[in-house]
């Protein structure tokens, strides 16, 4: 076979057997050997897959913002919020059932974006970033709120399973939610291939390399990047959906800005605007959380003298260092280590994006990206 | 009529914090084009310096007056250290690349408040301060709590100060020069880097006297606290205008008063009536009160 037939043979062939793979896991009953707390197919190690999956699509949701239209969005937790808090809340206070629930939660993903991000992309680079946050941190503030009760504040909201089919119910079904959320990663990552093999997606890309170029070509930057804002966030609010079934409450650190932060070094982990890279940097960000503190109570970790053990029980302290290696060693993120190779797709440099407009004027920044080459 | 002004001291004692905030965001923005998402952090880093040493001296100096100021000039003088360490050692090999600096702060961000959790805890501590700074003074019948004036005053000074640091000395015409236009004053044969450094350890300096006086405004430190004071601090300098520090303290002023009357009628649509503002500014004028760029930047 010709190569390139065989480089497209393995581009559908991957996801088949990594996914396929994956949907096997809850069948498979072997020792973890400490890597997960109890046997891979226990209700807790599934429960952590099931997370890992979930948050490998909300990443690939954040990175179609990200890594393919060059939008430095701070406030993405707000559309997880947003699945998150309105299955708890509709289940628990409304007493409603799962399809209304999920209805309501689609309505509102599709909604609330469009309104946010029409205001939000009147202003680009760091200003749109910043906007971002603050509209999330509305969000944050009325889920602390707790309005009319629904939200619960600092304590959240628990989901109510007594309206939802049984078979999501109860430790024993883990794996069913295990398979709901590999469901949405699979669901996420074929719309987002799609999309951006798609001519709009083509579109978002050659705004992320020169938005000034596209309006000179005569197309609507605005209109396609409040598209992209809108189907990114759609999906965050599925991933939310998810998330708040695998975890049973809905409590206000879904709505925090590090929620969004998080998002933001799982895609740049992985390496940003590749197919696979957010779902591993999710993968791997997720399962380094949870299991670090776990480690550093009984492993290696605890043998170390105080001055180290104790930061490296911190998780967020050992994956921020870990971020910071990467910008710097390692633009490319973990996918960009198995392409030592020649590259193809994906970004050279971070910076590739986003385009951050200063205070300069437009000559200085050309002068500026010349003076880089 | 005691409630509103109690309410207008408290509000613009909130937003002294701010502006503390975002001086140094702004400054450092409009020079470098990097949005400094680790300022949280040096906040944080800054309180608990001075709250750690003020323990340490807990013997060796009496005074408690002498011991807080000994252990607000150690908490600025770490706040700064800090901040010119992480220009110089992180986003000083990153120069010109935008992004990957906004991502090495973010990251900053995640670690050093880690950090200072690991050593320290997640738990409140609290800053020894003269009783003085508590007590209250009466001012048309309302009994305001004395550390909002000193906040208003510690800003109002460095509001003068860094306004004349920037128009009479040499530094602060090579920060204005390079804010108007880098590549110039660099062709200029200016080391523009130094300038770099300095608006670095400057904000780091406002930061940790945010930190401290922070501290005795919430009556506690904690090691996120700098961060949820930071988002307030972007919303500030947003709606000011980016790199414009005489928008920052309007900006400051009317985002503290605004949350302050706001909350007072019912608690948290204070702070979504600031995010309002920020729309309603951006709709309005996309560039900021005092911004000069335009929408399509």
């Amino acid at each position: 076979m010709e190569p390139d037939a065989l480089r497209r043979h393995a581009r559908l062939l991957l996801p088949i057997v990594v996914f396929g793979v994956l949907a096997l896991v809850p069948q498979i009953s072997v020792g973890t050997h400490g890597v997960f707390s109890s046997p891979l197919d226990s209700p807790g190690t599934l429960q952590l897959l099931g997370l890992m999956l979930c948050f490998g699509g909300i990443a690939l949701s954040y990175d179609l913002l990200f890594g393919y239209t060059g939008l430095l969005s701070f406030g993405h937790a707000l559309y997880v919020a947003v699945g998150v808090y309105l299955t708890a809340v509709a289940t628990a206070k409304w007493g409603w059932g799962l399809a209304p629930t999920l209805l309501l939660t689609a309505v509102v993903g599709l909604v609330l974006p469009l309104i946010l991000g029409a205001v939000s992309l009147r202003v680009s680079g760091i200003a749109f970033a910043m906007v971002t946050l603050a509209f999330a941190e509305a969000g944050s503030t009325l889920a602390q709120k707790n309005p009319r009760g629904w939200t619960g504040s600092e304590e959240g909201v628990s989901v109510n399973y007594d309206h939802l089919p049984s078979w999501m119910v109860g430790v024993f079904n883990t794996k069913y939610l295990y398979w709901i959320a590999l469901g949405y990663l699979v669901a996420v990552f074929l719309i987002v291939n799609w999309a951006v093999d798609s001519s709009p997606g083509r579109v978002w890309q050659a705004i992320r390399e020169n938005e000034q170029r596209v309006q000179v070509l005569g197309m609507r930057p605005f209109t396609h990047k409040l598209s992209a804002f809108v189907l990114a966030s759609f999906l965050a609010t599925g991933g939310g959906v998810v998330y708040v079934l695998l975890i049973t409450r809905a409590d206000p650190s879904v709505t925090t800005p590090s929620f969004t932060l998080a998002l933001l070094l799982m895609v740049v982990i992985g390496g940003a605007g590749t197919r696979w890279g957010p779902v591993l940097g999710a993968a791997l960000y997720t399962f380094l959380d949870h299991r670090l503190p776990d480690w550093s109570n009984s492993g290696f970790i605890n043998d170390l003298p105080d001055a180290l053990s104790k930061p490296l029980s911190q998780p967020l302290f050992v994956l921020g260092v870990l971020f910071i290696l990467l910008v710097y060693f390692l633009p490319g993120g973990l996918v960009g280590l198995a392409r030592l190779g020649p590259r193809r797709g994906g970004l050279e440099t971070l910076e590739q994006a986003v385009e951050i407009g200063g205070t300069h004027g437009d000559v200085v920044e050309e002068e500026e990206v010349e003076a880089r080459l | 009529m005691d409630t509103f002004i109690l309410l207008t001291v408290t509000g613009l004692a909130l937003g002294a914090l701010y502006f503390l905030i975002a001086s140094g965001l702004s400054l450092i923005y409009g020079l470098m084009g990097v949005l400094n998402f680790a300022h949280g952090a040096f906040l944080t880093v800054g309180s608990y310096a001075a709250w750690w040493s003020s323990v340490k001296l807990q013997g060796t100096i009496g005074s408690i007056g002498l011991r807080f100021a000994v252990s607000v000039v150690i908490g600025l003088a770490v706040g700064a250290g800090v901040a010119a360490l992480v220009e110089l050692v992180l986003i000083r090999p990153l120069y010109l690349r935008h992004i990957e600096q906004v991502l090495v702060t973010v990251g900053l961000s995640f670690a050093l408040v880690a950090l200072v959790q690991a050593y320290w805890g997640p738990d409140l501590h609290t800053i020894d301060v003269p009783s003085w700074l508590n007590g209250t003074t009466g001012l048309g019948g309302a009994h305001v709590p004395n550390y909002n004036f000193v906040e208003i005053l510690v800003a109002a000074g460095v509001l003068a100060g860094l306004l004349a640091f920037l128009r009479f000395t040499r530094y602060g015409l090579i920060i204005r020069a390079g804010v108007e236009n880098r590549a110039m004053v660099t062709a200029l044969g200016i080391d523009v880097k130094k300038a770099f450094t300095l608006v670095f350890a400057i904000g780091g300096v406002a930061a940790a006297l945010a930190g401290v006086l922070a501290g005795i405004h919430f009556s506690e430190i904690d090691p996120t606290q700098g961060t949820s004071l930071l988002i307030f601090a972007f919303i500030v300098v947003v709606i000011g205008g980016l790199g414009s520090i005489v928008g920052s303290a309007v900006a400051a002023v009317v985002v503290g008063l605004v949350q302050q009357y706001v909350n007072y009628k019912s608690t948290g649509i204070g702070d979504l009536s600031v995010v309002l503002l920020l729309a309603i500014t951006l709709l309005i004028r996309p560039g900021g009160l005092f911004g000069k760029w335009s929408p399509t930047h």
